[in-house]
């Protein structure tokens, strides 16, 4: 018992000071951390409850980004099917239910049009090289194309990676400070910005999908076809709100001229005469090339700016525009120009993403928390501090000095795992400070018992520690078991607070029983007690 | 200097005579418990139910009759207002809205612009919408985040100990969470995501103080093999007791700080853990041991063979 070589003691005190060292940086002010350079010192962040700030969950319109699939594959085999030579011809194409069918005109042609086909939709998915579409011939000359669940799968976290980073891209861009975004499950993106003091700004940024499309304007159509919603073969009625016109609606031809992927700029400016707020773009060079040819041979025409499937504005072509750069025109504010600009710069979200849980904070309940978890904290060590001295006496002190170097230990891993500390952390702080003494009460109590059953000092000290440490270790494993189900299976809040938990049992669990044995042993043997108050 | 004892030294309570009187008390109040949460029901939060809730914080006390004809005015649906903490901040829960999250963003801005004309200096200090869809797997994964505790512990304490303490300790577990959930019934606290912490918290706890009880138990059933199990059991409750006590008081002590000073937002959250300290103190003291004896734990390890029990020492495995 009595033996504890120096070395251990070292490395004891060592490793709770290095533990304790990594708190201090969290509790300075960050202009000084700042300065410290390539010096490590690893902060604790605080959660949006405590700093204020937005937490939104996204989740995917994945029904939708299938219907957008099924369009594009519908585009390209209709644009294919015509370039083959002998053509063929094909009709009746409908994208209902989450498939494209389509007539061929000549069923004699049908293997010639499967051959066509499986090129066009070949490729597998991913590594395990099944088919991303399921092409059948029904009635001899109806063809069927299906996704294939293997390609959607792909699709979806193709579609949910781009996701991710135009999200990314878009937070960024309004310049707030350590904003997490991750990926969650199949179609989720998680997004945690603190401090931001406009959460709707956020929000109205995050919801445009900003698909910017250049297409020309049918001018073959009549209006009163396109008030019944008949369109021109090969183009489409899009709502129109400021249609000059007066009607909601314009009829566009399908293929577009050039798309938002081939912008590599967009600012928001002012218009020079009116003053109005303008968007600028800047196209890169083979979007540059394809507009520039569109608007010599289409001078004195209309063209239309679609921005998520809605014509915003269609100007005439009164000349050819080569530089590859214009600007857009709308209905816009300062802020909604900007954002759009933002929006475009950013790229355009590959699927529509829709907020389906959202916390925020505003900063001022946050500093709230933050105080009243300190001041709870601080009552809480006093009184149990209090509590132990008065109960165990010199051996209450050394359950204090453990409980104090714990509270530290603790921030000090938590800065370590970049750990966040939120308000049900705080909590579980609080409730560790209380359930950390609980092993030194294990020990201390049973030192009382051993003394009454008449064993030596010493003797009682052994077998206090011996025998306590069975039941700490039990009682702990089953306190780890709860904490890490409600890790894994918790959200939120309730992560917060079994990261904290865990923490707390495991240094607990060091402080309580191997610091406080270290500092029994010293005083044990340095006096040589015949006689302990506990 | 004398020390304080809260438990005097060498208490000799017959426990287990009262576990006829404690076990009837525990059904009864477990019964309460389910009639009342069937009765009332559970005040579910936002996050368990789908919906949105604002807090707002005022100047000064509002009316909360004034601040009702405000928000109905907006014909947002039925508004639930609730003054929390400092008397000046007031929770307004609101049904989910139809329709995309563009509806929802429309809500909580025309709520808090017409409190704010209303309220002059009156400020959110937060909000939170939850989908239905969301609000579901909330629910489910609490659910089974509760259930695997409460199996995952019993299993532990099967395998470390006899069966008998896995099944006393559910048990005693079941009946701590009857009474958290009873208790949330009767007095109306918010329901929400932080009490499942709370609740996995209290099963920890609980079951922490139950296995300690156990451990002396095996522990004095190796030491006495001739004492009979009634007295092993009153022996080691007792010889117990003063850490039971001390452990909870001092978690007492740094929870009541906290549900004091620890602001409004964790009220329900410290409610509900010093309601489960208090009940998982005493279901460990007067049903988890006292039901090993109902349930036939006997001095005499079972599985040893017949014959070789009057030998003083016997070779077998090991069971720590």
């Amino acid at each position: 018992m009595l033996d504890f070589p120096r070395w251990k003691v070292w490395s004891i005190v060592g490793l709770l000071a290095v533990l304790c060292a990594l708190a201090i940086p969290s509790f300075l002010p960050e202009r000084w951390t700042d300065r410290w350079g390539s010096f490590p010192h690893p902060r604790i962040n605080l959660g949006l409850d405590l700093a204020g700030g937005s937490y939104l969950l996204l989740e995917a319109d994945t029904a939708d980004l299938a219907n957008t699939r099924v369009e594009a594959m519908r585009d390209q085999i209709t644009a294919e099917m015509r370039r083959t030579t002998p053509r063929i011809e094909i009709g009746d194409i409908s994208t209902r239910g989450g498939q494209l069918s389509f007539m061929l005109r000549d069923p004699s042609k049908v293997d010639a049009a499967r051959e066509k086909l499986l090129s066009i939709t070949g490729g597998g998915a991913g590594l395990t090289g099944q088919r991303q579409w399921d092409i059948q011939v029904v009635d001899s000359s109806r063809f069927v194309i299906r996704p294939t669940s293997a390609g959607m799968a792909q699709a979806v976290d193709q579609a949910m990676q781009d996701a991710t980073e135009v999200v990314r891209r878009r937070i960024d861009a309004l310049g707030t400070k350590e904003p997490t975004i991750i990926r969650q499950g199949t179609d989720r993106i998680l997004v945690q910005v603190p401090g931001l003091q406009n959460p709707q700004a956020l929000k109205d940024l995050l919801g445009k999908t900003a698909k910017l499309e250049f297409k020309m304007v049918d001018d073959t159509a009549r209006p009163e076809d396109l008030v019944k919603g008949i369109a021109p073969a090969g183009s489409q009625i899009l709502p129109y709100p400021g249609n000059p016109q007066g009607i909601p609606v314009i009829a566009v031809k399908r293929a577009a001229i050039v798309t938002g992927d081939q912008l590599i700029d967009a600012q928001q400016a002012f218009e020079s005469q009116t003053n109005k707020p303008i968007v600028n773009f800047t196209f890169d060079t083979n979007g540059g090339k394809r507009f520039a040819r569109t608007t010599q041979e289409n001078t004195g025409k209309l063209f239309a700016i679609i921005l998520d499937n809605k014509v915003i504005s269609a100007p005439v072509i009164n000349t050819p525009i080569l530089g590859g750069s214009g600007y857009i025109e709308g209905n816009f504010t300062a802020q909604s120009a900007n954002e759009l600009a933002i929006s475009l710069r950013s790229g355009k979200l590959p699927v529509t993403l829709k907020v389906i849980e959202e916390q925020t904070v505003g900063p001022e309940l946050g500093a709230d928390s933050i105080r009243a978890g300190i001041l709870a904290s601080i009552v809480a060590v006093v009184l149990v501090v209090a509590f132990m001295v008065l109960t165990y006496g010199r051996f209450g002190v050394y359950a204090n000095v453990a409980v104090v170097i714990n509270v530290f230990v603790i921030l000090g891993v938590l800065a370590l795992l970049h750990g966040t500390l939120t308000l049900p952390g705080i909590a579980g702080f609080v409730l560790t400070i209380g359930t950390a003494v609980d092993a030194n009460v294990l020990i201390n109590e049973r030192i009382r018992e051993e003394r009454r059953r008449g064993k030596s000092v010493i003797q009682s000290v052994e077998l206090g520690y011996k025998e306590a440490s069975r039941t700490i270790f039990e009682a702990n494993v089953t306190h780890a078991i709860s904490g890490i189900i409600m890790l894994v299976l918790g959200s939120g809040p309730v992560k917060g607070f079994a990261v904290v938990l865990l923490i707390g049992i495991c240094t607990s669990v060091f402080t309580a029983v191997t610091f406080t044995r270290m500092l029994v042993v010293q005083w044990v043997r340095r006096t040589r007690p015949q006689t302990i108050t506990i | 200097m004398r020390l304080l004892k809260l438990v005097p030294d060498n208490t000799n309570i017959d426990f287990v005579r009262l576990r006829g009187l404690a076990f009837a008390l525990t059904l009864l109040l477990s019964l309460l418990a389910v009639g009342i949460t069937f009765a009332r029901g559970l005040n579910l939060g936002v996050d368990f139910v789908g919906g949105l809730m604002i807090e707002e914080q005022f100047a000064s006390p509002p009316s909360l009759d004034k601040v009702r004809q405000v928000v109905d005015a907006q014909g947002v649906g039925d508004a639930a207002l609730q003054l929390v903490g400092d008397q000046r901040t007031v929770s307004i829960r609101l049904p989910a809205q139809n329709g995309d999250e563009g509806a929802t963003n429309a809500v909580v801005r025309k709520v808090e612009g017409a409190l704010g004309r209303a309220f002059p200096g009156a400020t959110f200090s937060r909000y939170a919408t939850v989908s239905g869809k969301v609000s579901g797997e909330l629910i489910r994964n609490g659910l089974l985040a509760v259930v695997l505790a409460v199996l995952g512990i019993g299993l532990f304490a099967i395998f470390r100990f006899e069966w008998q303490f896995g099944v006393s300790t559910v048990v005693a577990i079941v009946h701590d969470l009857l009474m958290t959930v009873g208790f949330f019934a009767l007095t109306r606290f918010d329901f929400d995501l932080n009490i499942v912490a709370a609740v996995l918290t209290i099963i920890g706890y609980s079951i922490n103080d139950k296995i300690v009880i156990d451990d002396r138990i095996r522990e004095n059933m190796r030491r006495y093999r001739k004492m009979d199990m009634r007295e092993i059991i009153n022996l080691s409750v007792n010889e117990t007791l003063p850490r039971t006590v001390m452990t909870s008081v001092t978690i007492l002590l740094a929870l009541i700080a906290l549900l004091l000073l620890g602001g409004h937002v964790l009220r329900g959250f410290t409610a509900a853990m010093i309601l489960g300290i208090v009940v998982g103190t005493y279901s460990s003291i007067y049903v988890s041991s006292s039901l090993l004896i109902s349930l036939g734990l006997r001095a005499e390890p079972t599985r040893a063979k017949p014959g070789t029990l009057d030998r003083a020492e016997q070779v077998g495995p090991r069971e720590r």
